[in-house]
């Protein structure tokens, strides 16, 4: 436990420590604007909630989430730190834990730094601030079960570039899984079970309840088990690359 | 803990596919020891060493550190080993101080303690005068140095270096060398190089591996002796490693 937390202050430092974690920042809330008051029709809407502004949280996190999470293993991999790492006296999943969390506080700053928005809204009407409370809540559980699906890709690869791609399309995959053009493709052969399983996984779908200010139970377990069967699955990478 | 078998090495094999890198090596080292793993380069040296601090995995054969078993007891052999992995990676961003005191905080001790420790091997390495700056912009000389304090931290019974003066000039050489001797009644030591006065200049028992096999497990003195005619340390290096035939002069014919 506490050797989570080392390692997760010394990741969020090195988070800082570069300008990345600056530009990512500026442009994560600049395109969350962009989207929100051009593409979503903010004012035009006429309505004072942040639907808008929430809907297009699963496509950013697309892309910027693997930049988050794209070094967390490779850059380990690549400098041979991982070597120093994990001839430390911590468990592999203290390790794992610790820069998930680091990466997921990022995200946490990322979205606490859209605040200007929640206070236009509170400000040109009046809304209902539990609503958008939960809204937050369910895009930063979202944001985690994608960055833990980045960090264990990350852990497969030396190369940032191939952890961000890879990243981005698995991602894809899950974001998407629910739509009825992706499920369609798997009615003709799969058996009906199956294609249920497939739409359950889709963070879309456990998403789109949330981003409306219902914060079911179910999404929220949803999204947690996902991050820690991944948590999981990115310790058994870590150990089994140990055989070489 | 029986202290005659600090470091226990049993048939150790280690195979990247169809290669054997590690091929069926046993041998133990006591406290005092300081033994030097010779070998050209490939020859898995820095496997072995990997090996023997729980980075990787034996294909076959068992190691014990302080008693325990390598792949049973992770952390507890981690705490008995200090490791200098080869190239002395880093954390490029962070400042040296802030490396050792994220080693430090790792290994559970804390406060005055942790302070304590830190200006203990600082000066003992002489880091001082770049304790503050990231280690990228450290010297090699510089960084070598930050590896080996944050190895030396927490006063392990066995020390893991991996190639610990490459890279530094014959000053620097020299301190690492006799750092390694005021450290060696305690402890016991590993040291991998390929400059074999180094082997006379601080080991007590020289190891000579090539292609995954101890060739030769002796003193330095030792060495020498055993082939006669050899002009230079370097003549016996080869001799044994490629299998070469010593005669007077030198290396001449394959045996
Ligand atoms: N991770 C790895 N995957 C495949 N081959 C490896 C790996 N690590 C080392 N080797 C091979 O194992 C052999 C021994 O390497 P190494 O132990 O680094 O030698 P040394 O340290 O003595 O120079 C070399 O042929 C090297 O190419
Ligand atoms: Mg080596």
């Amino acid at each position: 436990m506490r050797n989570t937390y080392v390692v997760m202050k010394r990741e969020l430092l090195a988070y800082f420590s570069t300008p990345v974690a600056y530009v990512f920042l500026v442009i994560f809330l600049a395109a969350i604007g962009a989207f929100t008051f051009f593409l979503g029709g903010f004012f035009a809407r006429g309505q004072a909630d942040l639907q808008p502004f929430f809907m297009f949280h699963p496509w950013l996190y697309l892309f910027l989430i693997p930049a988050i999470g794209m070094r967390l293993w490779s850059e380990e991999r690549k400098t041979g730190t991982i070597e120093l790492l994990m001839t430390l006296p911590l468990s592999t999943f203290n390790a794992v834990a610790g820069k998930f969390l680091a990466a997921w506080v990022f995200t946490a700053l990322a979205l606490a730094l859209t605040f200007p928005i929640w206070i236009t809204v509170n400000y040109l009407g009046d809304p209902d601030n539990g609503v958008i409370a939960a809204g937050y809540i369910g895009s930063w559980l979202m944001a985690g079960a994608f960055l833990s699906l980045v960090a264990c890709l990350s852990a497969l690869t030396k190369n940032q570039v191939v952890a961000f791609v890879i990243g981005s399309a698995v991602s894809f995959i899950f974001l998407t899984s629910g739509l009825d053009i992706v499920l369609s493709a798997f009615r003709f052969w799969a058996p009906d079970f199956v294609v249920e399983v497939i739409a359950s996984l889709s963070f879309l779908t456990n998403f789109q309840a949330v981003s409306r200010g219902v914060i079911d139970l179910r999404e929220v377990i949803f999204f947690v088990s996902m991050i820690l069967v991944t948590l999981f699955i990115n310790t058994a990478i870590i150990d089994l690359k140990k055989s070489g | 803990m029986d202290v005659s078998g600090l470091l226990e090495v049993h048939n150790l094999t280690k195979k990247f596919g169809p290669l054997t890198a590690v091929d069926d090596v046993s041998f133990t080292v006591a406290q005092g020891e300081v033994v030097g793993f010779l070998g050209p380069n490939g020859a898995g040296k820095s496997t072995t060493m990997k090996m023997i601090a729980g980075f990787l995995t034996p294909t076959a054969g068992r190691v014990q550190v302080c008693g325990h078993d390598v792949v049973e007891k992770p952390i507890e052999i981690k705490t008995c080993i200090g490791y200098l992995p080869e190239g002395a990676p880093l954390y490029g961003d962070m400042t040296a101080k802030a490396l050792l005191n994220f080693v430090a905080e790792i290994r559970g001790f804390r406060g005055a303690e942790r302070r304590r420790r830190i200006d203990d091997v600082v000066a003992k390495v002489n880091l001082e005068e770049a304790l503050f700056r990231p280690i990228e912009t450290l010297s090699k000389g510089f960084k070598r140095r930050v590896g080996l304090a944050q190895a030396m931290l927490h006063d392990p019974e066995l020390l893991v270096l991996d190639e610990p003066t490459d890279g530094l000039d014959p000053n620097q050489k020299h301190e690492v060398r006799e750092l390694l001797r005021g450290m060696a009644a305690d402890k016991a030591i590993i040291i991998s190089t390929h400059i074999l006065e180094e082997v006379d200049a601080v080991c007590t028992r020289a190891m000579i591996i090539a292609r995954g096999k101890i060739l030769f497990d002796g003193t330095p003195e030792e060495l020498r002796a055993g082939a006669e005619g050899a002009e230079s340390l370097d003549d016996v290096f080869r001799a044994i490693t490629t299998g070469a035939v010593v005669d007077e002069g030198g290396v001449e014919k394959s045996a």
